[in-house]
């Protein structure tokens, strides 16, 4: 391409300009998303949770994760009174199918869905040797499948069980928050399917998102606040014994 | 499902670190052991176990060569490891291996043994042919100065470079040790004891090994063992074991003593599916009884061949106890849920590329690679008296 | 020099690292992904890839686009909030093509899944005992699943 002098000089700024754009960072395949306007959650109301799975089977299908591994899972407590030291915790196939039916006894039940915290500063992105699953600007936490090694340290790192190595593709993976769903407008695979609400996606910077109420008016907590990762994953009255 | 008790999260039910993952420690322990015993006589000239020195520098050169194999069998995408190397995560400390690993290879082991096996390698390339000669030719870089002053430089330097060596063994090691020891996920490794236990294990595995080959090389070119030799050997391995069972004895009884939230978990692990790798095998088979021996050499006076005998009792037990420990670390970490409320099993399989034929396979490949390099740089003294002899009369092979 | 007399060896051995390290940072210029280090120490175009994954729920609002009237129905019942694919499936493929027909469901086994009793599951769901309350007849018999209150006009 012949250009002279001039028009030279015209494209320059038009380019700067354009350069600016591209560090918003907007991914290819989203032309109207803006990753800097958005940091990405979510909220799980454990007293709506009824434990049928549709969220588990929602995610293998949207996500074609391999049976026997779980980008999430659902798991049934049972306390029994005051012993919140030795809960009995059950996932039948990571919750997929349900729950078998339970007795009532002196006891209480409650069902916990879990899934990546997408943690701001989480221990798997801090280990990872070569750069392959990196937290993105808009506050989810990904693996680069093209690039993981599958040394499988991440998964190691992880408190709360939630990355596996991928049987076939022999890499890291794990809950992508849906992220090709969210960078659309759509919600995740499991908050759409969801029957009674109980999980829910969240943009903490969007200042119209019902999160921000719901946090003003609810006692929330994260998993494992003790490891300090900066867990997005708000969860509504979640009981003591939960591990 | 079969194998778990209690609890496991879904994702943690089947281990992902195999007995590879264990033997990779195993033998860079072994790397950076045997250096340290090398580095005795060069820096601290302990003159007693000079017969071992060109043999722990060659030990140690078989097992790094080795030591990557276990990873790259074990990553899923092998292919993609320089990766490493060109964009290594700064925060990881798995991403210095490349580095670390190189710089341990190059700038100290082959360093160090090109720079004392000089004067042979280019005695040899003038009285080889063939092949060999070819080698020894390659391995002089082109120069075959060997006067008395390039020597000397050489004796110099190479002092130099095990100064330097001996952080490195360190870091080599350490940085494995420190793998497992900034995980807070997982509290049966999270320690800020774990690099030091490793690295002090580490040198009780490698100067036991040294020992070992050490006794077999005298018994096969049948020449008397070096009792002096032996006997400070085994008083170092002997202390320094009584240090790394000191770490490891303070890190139980602090378990034991605040019994956090992953005590009653980890103890019961102990008691059961841990209970013959740690309580017999590293505890009471490969610790307490090579300690007692070793200690009753110590005290007593006994005679040469029952001290003898000891010493291989004990250099083999030390090897017993010092992969258990690895293996309990390694596997032991992953039979427990991080929700402390069950365990798996671990199922070693037995020819897949992760099991046990290759993990056996492994640990015979380094002793092959000493054999060779046996042959190709003989470190035994009555070799150094005919190369002298031959210097003193050369053989002009080129024309 | 004097100084470096005895020492070309030494040279030798350190051109070796020099050359090594010449090769290493050829091979890193040609090797290392263009966008690694866009957004941070990762490949910046993996974001991109991520997102240009395929769909196979298209969400509750592209269905109400087509069915208006059975959005109409369920949003004075009970099931207001329950979005469609909840209980169709993934449809993004009926979505993009309606010629395309979802699956027919047996309602005998889908509504167990939530509304099974048990003492685990929280009141804020109608629950049966399955066996006692239908003894395998399927559901819709009674029930509208669009709006499945039978005292509010939703019995067949």
């Amino acid at each position: 391409m012949n250009m002279d002098r001039r028009h030279f000089l015209v494209m320059l700024p038009a380019a700067a300009i354009a350069w600016e754009y591209v560090l918003a960072g907007t991914p290819e395949a989203s032309p109207n998303y803006t990753m800097s306007e958005h940091w990405w959650s979510m909220l799980i109301d454990i007293p709506k949770c009824i434990g049928c799975g549709n969220c588990v089977r929602a995610c293998a299908a949207e996500n074609d994760v391999p049976d026997g591994y779980f980008r999430t899972w659902v798991e049934r407590y049972h306390v029994d009174d005051y012993n919140m030291e030795n809960p009995e915790v059950i996932s039948p196939d990571g919750g997929k199918q349900g729950f078998p039916a339970a007795k009532e006894d002196a006891g209480k039940y409650f069902f916990v869905p879990k899934l990546c915290n997408h943690c701001a500063d989480s221990p798997c992105t801090q280990v990872c040797p070569v750069g392959a699953t990196f937290i993105t600007p808009d506050g989810v936490v990904l693996v680069d499948q093209k690039y993981c090694l599958g040394c499988a340290y991440c998964v190691q790192a992880c408190p709360y069980g939630c990355r596996y190595i991928h049987p076939t593709k022999k890499v890291a993976d794990k809950c992508t928050l849906c992220y090709h769903r969210i960078t659309k407008g759509l919600t995740t695979a499991c908050a759409e399917n969801c029957p009674t609400g109980a999980r829910q996606l969240v943009d903490l910077k969007n200042p119209k998102d019902p999160i921000h109420a719901f946090l003003k008016t609810h006692h929330v907590q994260v998993l494992k606040p003790q490891m300090a990762t900066g867990a997005k994953v708000f969860y509504n009255e979640l009981d003591g014994a939960v591990r | 499902m079969n194998g778990v008790e209690g609890y496991m999260y879904p994702n943690e039910v089947n281990l992902i670190w195999s007995v590879l993952i264990v033997l990779y420690p195993y033998i860079t322990g072994l790397v950076a052991g045997a250096f340290i015993l090398a580095s005795l006589v060069r820096v601290f000239n302990v003159a007693a176990v000079a017969p071992t020195y060109r043999l722990a520098l060659l030990t140690a050169l078989s097992f790094l060569i080795v030591a990557p194999l276990p990873l790259q069998l074990h990553l899923g995408h092998p292919e993609r490891s320089p990766e490493m190397y060109f964009t290594p995560h700064a925060t990881s400390a798995m991403a210095m291996f490349g580095f670390v690993y190189l710089w341990y290879l190059m700038a100290v082991l082959v360093f160090e043994i090109w720079l004392d096996y000089r004067r042979d390698i280019v005695i040899a390339s003038k009285n080889t042919t063939g092949l060999k000669r070819l080698l020894y030719k390659a391995m002089t870089l082109g120069s075959d100065n060997i006067s008395e002053r390039s020597l000397a430089i050489d004796h110099e330097i190479g002092w130099i470079v095990t100064i330097v060596g001996i952080p490195s063994a360190f870091l080599l090691h350490g940085y494995v040790g420190f793998i497992f020891g900034s995980i807070k996920a997982n509290p049966w490794w999270s320690s800020p004891l774990m690099p030091v236990v490793f690295i002090f294990s580490a040198m009780v595995s490698g100067i036991g090994a040294v020992l070992l080959l050490y006794m077999l090389s005298t018994k096969i070119r049948k020449i008397p063992v070096d009792m002096p030799c032996v006997d400070t050997i085994a008083m170092d391995l002997f202390y320094i074991f009584i240090i790394d069972f000191s770490l490891e004895m303070l890190d139980l009884i602090h378990r034991i003593y605040e019994a956090d939230e992953s005590f009653r978990s980890l103890n019961f692990m102990v008691h059961t599916k841990l209970y013959f790798s740690h309580i017999v095998l590293q505890i009471s088979i490969g610790t307490l009884v090579p300690l007692i021996l070793l200690g009753i050499v110590q005290v007593t006076k006994l005679a040469p061949h029952i001290r003898r005998r000891i010493y291989v009792m004990a250099g083999i037990l030390v090897q017993i106890g010092i992969f258990s420990m690895r293996w309990n670390v390694v596997i032991g970490g992953q039979l427990f849920s991080k929700s402390f409320l069950g365990y798996t099993t671990y199922k070693m399989s037995l020819i897949t590329k992760e099991g046990l034929l290759v993990a056996i396979a492994l640990s015979i490949l380094p002793l092959a690679i000493l054999y060779i390099l046996l042959k190709l740089l003989p470190p035994w003294p009555e070799h150094e008296a005919e190369l002298s002899a031959s210097e003193a009369t050369p053989q002009v092979l080129r024309a | 020099m004097n100084a470096f007399k005895d020492t070309g060896h030494l040279f030798r051995f350190a051109l070796l690292f020099v050359v090594a390290f010449v090769v290493f940072l050829a091979m890193r210029h040609l090797v290392v992904p263009k966008s690694f280090g866009q957004y941070g120490h990762y490949r910046g175009a993996a974001i991109g890839e991520m997102a240009a994954r395929p769909i196979h729920y298209a969400g509750h609002e592209a269905c109400e686009t087509c069915h208006a009237d059975i959005l109409q129905t369920k949003s004075s019942g009970k099931h207001a909030n329950v979005n469609c694919e909840a209980c169709h499936g993934p449809l993004a493929k009926h979505a993009d093509d309606p010629s395309l027909q979802p699956a027919k469901l047996d309602t005998a086994v889908l509504c167990a899944g939530c509304h099974a009793a048990s003492a685990a599951k929280p009141a804020i769901i109608k629950q049966v005992d399955v066996e006692q309350h239908s003894s395998g007849v399927s559901c819709e018999t009674c029930h509208k699943p669009h709006s499945p209150a039978i005292d509010a006009g939703g019995a067949q």
